[in-house]
């Protein structure tokens, strides 16, 4: 079991955001968490990172209790892609090799420069490595947000909407790139995503919230358009179309 | 798939590596030209002394006369120049990234407004200072330890206030310059005040001087503290560089990379406002350092911290020190002050670098 979210709840002072969500997942899974906005799909990536400490429940990566292990021990088995982010005057190679930070004791080696060539060049972003971050589109950044976090050579990849600012083209490359380093590199990965039919298309388990609550966690039966009316409050049907399962709003 | 496979023509001319050597190069131009601007500064006064004299002298050999004037006047100043640009640059760069915001600085956060307040306090209330009637306006402090120690225990105090304040109410980093502001106001009011009931006018002329900056003004001793206290800071500041480099991509992203956000900003922001109180007690106000080097810095090496905090603080050096050479000869024997000096140096070169859209 690659990870498991065990019973963990989070509550800002006057209101609470996750409530008792557990499921977990082995290796080479590709969970889409879905729901409506402020559902609290964000907020369950973070407390998984450790970015916001969960008040109850654990987080166990391959059996370890996350809270026992420190910040760069941590890194080096979760890796987060926020929804945004701040750049500065950094060329793409150098964004991509902050990904390297829990292993670097004191200067860089040469087996991080390599790691983020090869990430640079399997996200297709080799022509552009040298190129300032505050001069790329926000597709292009997105990528190499994404390459930052493979940089670290996680267990678990969370990412959070890691498809939102790109186009239909970006969104299918992104998104077939996670799946394919999932299956190489034996990992799982955790997507909060709004677009159901990408959902479907390309992970393999799906974690529907509603209202802070675990509504659905399983595999693709789970997103029917039962749950779906019941989640989004929308009426839809799921037909296949050269055998790919397609979500249709009625 | 194996990604090892297929190395790119890119990497295999090793632009990584290039792109390296360029910054370890700026590095290096920069260290030139500051040891070029260190012998013009202790070459310019009144009698000049050739580089080998100097060299000699700095070693205890050649001239009795030039060993007087190099070591007892003209070193101190220099080294003075070299630790405070270096100092108040470093603690603006430093400041800058964690707050994420280019108007961080030691002015804008009001430190130095809190140790002019120091100051005011001691030379006007507790009568530590006054100003002779030489022709130049030469100030007079009876007792520099006490304006020294004002100075200092304000803006330290101003910096744990803040600090404090942004941990009690779980500031964002705008509101930390934003109170910043506000007590930096604060003690403007409050030097003002100060000076306008002061029935001593010679009072108000020694500490408005006071606050004018004067490198010329530090003894060996304070020296030796500001330098530890700067080595020690630049030190830790390097240490840190690649949490640095984390922030600057935003809290999640540092915290996510094994960063302990909170505590590496709250060491950073004291040790970065310790320096720069030092320096300022030390030496009076020096404006514009700590707020444009920096800036400029990150605009010829980008802000990749490490080296952009080496590069910050030789670029402080550097500009502090032709600033306060410029300020001694360009008016000779009058001495301009410094602080206006690096402003009237500094801000056309900024601009243009904003322009040029570096």
């Amino acid at each position: 079991m690659t990870l498991l979210a065990d019973d963990i709840s989070f509550s800002y002072p006057k209101n609470d955001v996750i409530k008792e969500i557990t499921f977990s997942l082995e290796e080479g899974d590709y969970l889409a968490v879905l729901g409506t906005n402020g559902a609290g799909k964000s907020t369950l990536l973070k407390c998984l990172s450790k970015i916001l400490n969960p008040q109850l429940g654990k987080v166990y990566i391959n059996g370890i209790d996350s809270s026992t292990l420190k910040g760069t021990e941590l890194a080096k088995n979760i890796a987060y892609v926020p929804q945004s982010h701040d750049y500065s005057k950094k060329t793409v190679f150098d964004s991509v090799l902050l990904g390297r930070k829990p292993y670097i004791k004191w200067d860089v080696s040469q087996n991080d420069i390599e790691i983020v060539e090869d990430i640079l060049r399997l996200l297709d972003l080799e022509n552009y490595s040298m190129r300032y971050t505050n001069e790329l589109s926000g597709g292009e950044l997105q990528k190499v947000i994404i390459a930052r976090a493979l940089a670290q050579q996680p267990k678990v990849l969370l990412m959070d909407e890691p498809t939102s600012n790109l186009d239909l083209k970006n969104q299918i490359e992104v998104l077939s790139i996670i799946k394919e380093i999932i299956n190489i590199q034996k990992i799982s990965a955790v997507v909060t995503m709004h677009d159901l039919n990408l959902a479907l298309r390309f992970a393999n388990k799906f974690i529907l919230i509603k209202e802070g609550e675990l509504f659905a966690f399983g595999d693709a039966t789970v997103l029917n358009s039962e749950s779906i009316k019941s989640v989004y409050g929308v009426d839809v049907v799921i037909e296949e179309y050269l055998g790919i399962p397609v979500v249709i709003p009625i | 798939m194996n990604i090892k496979k297929n190395r790119g023509v890119l990497f295999q001319d090793n632009v990584y590596e290039h792109h390296i050597i360029r910054k370890k190069f700026i590095i290096i131009v920069l260290l030139a030209v500051t040891i070029v601007a260190f012998f013009w500064a202790i070459n310019a006064g009144a009698m000049p002394i050739k580089p080998k004299k100097v060299i000699l002298a700095i070693l205890g050999l050649g001239d009795n006369k030039s060993i007087s004037i190099i070591r007892n006047i003209r070193m101190p100043r220099v080294v003075s120049g070299i630790l405070a640009g270096a100092g108040l640059s470093i603690a603006g760069c430093i400041m800058q990234n964690n707050l994420k915001n280019p108007l961080a600085s030691p002015s804008t956060l009001g430190i130095s407004n809190a140790a002019a307040f120091g100051a005011n306090v001691a030379i006007i209330l507790l009568g530590a200072g006054t100003i002779v009637s030489t022709g130049l306006g030469e100030i007079q402090i009876f007792n520099p330890y006490i304006v020294t120690i004002c100075a200092m225990s304000f803006s330290i105090g101003s910096t744990l206030l803040i600090i404090s304040l942004s941990k009690i109410g779980r500031f964002s980093t705008q509101s930390i310059i934003l109170a910043g502001v506000a007590l930096s106001s604060l003690f403007s009011a409050g030097t003002m005040i100060i000076q306008y009931f002061s029935g001593d006018t010679t009072k108000v002329a020694a500490v408005i001087f006071w606050t004018f900056g004067d490198l010329g003004r530090a003894s060996w001793n304070e020296i030796i503290i500001m330098g530890i206290l700067i080595a020690i800071s630049i030190i830790y500041f390097i240490y840190h560089r690649w949490d640095y480099n984390a922030l600057d991509s935003g809290d999640d992203t540092a915290k996510s990379l094994g960063v302990n956000v909170e505590r590496i900003r709250l060491c950073g922001m004291f040790m970065a406002s310790v320096i720069t109180a030092v320096t300022v007690s030390f030496l009076g106000i020096i404006g514009f350092i700590g707020l444009i080097c920096p800036q400029i810095t990150k605009r010829l090496i980008g802000s990749d911290n490490r080296y952009l905090i080496p590069a910050s603080a030789i670029m402080g050096s550097f500009i502090l020190l032709i600033s306060d050479t410029l300020a001694r000869v360009l008016l000779s024997p009058q001495t301009l002050p410094v602080g206006a000096v690096t402003s009237f140096l500094g801000a056309p070169l900024f601009l243009y670098f904003l322009i040029k859209g570096m």
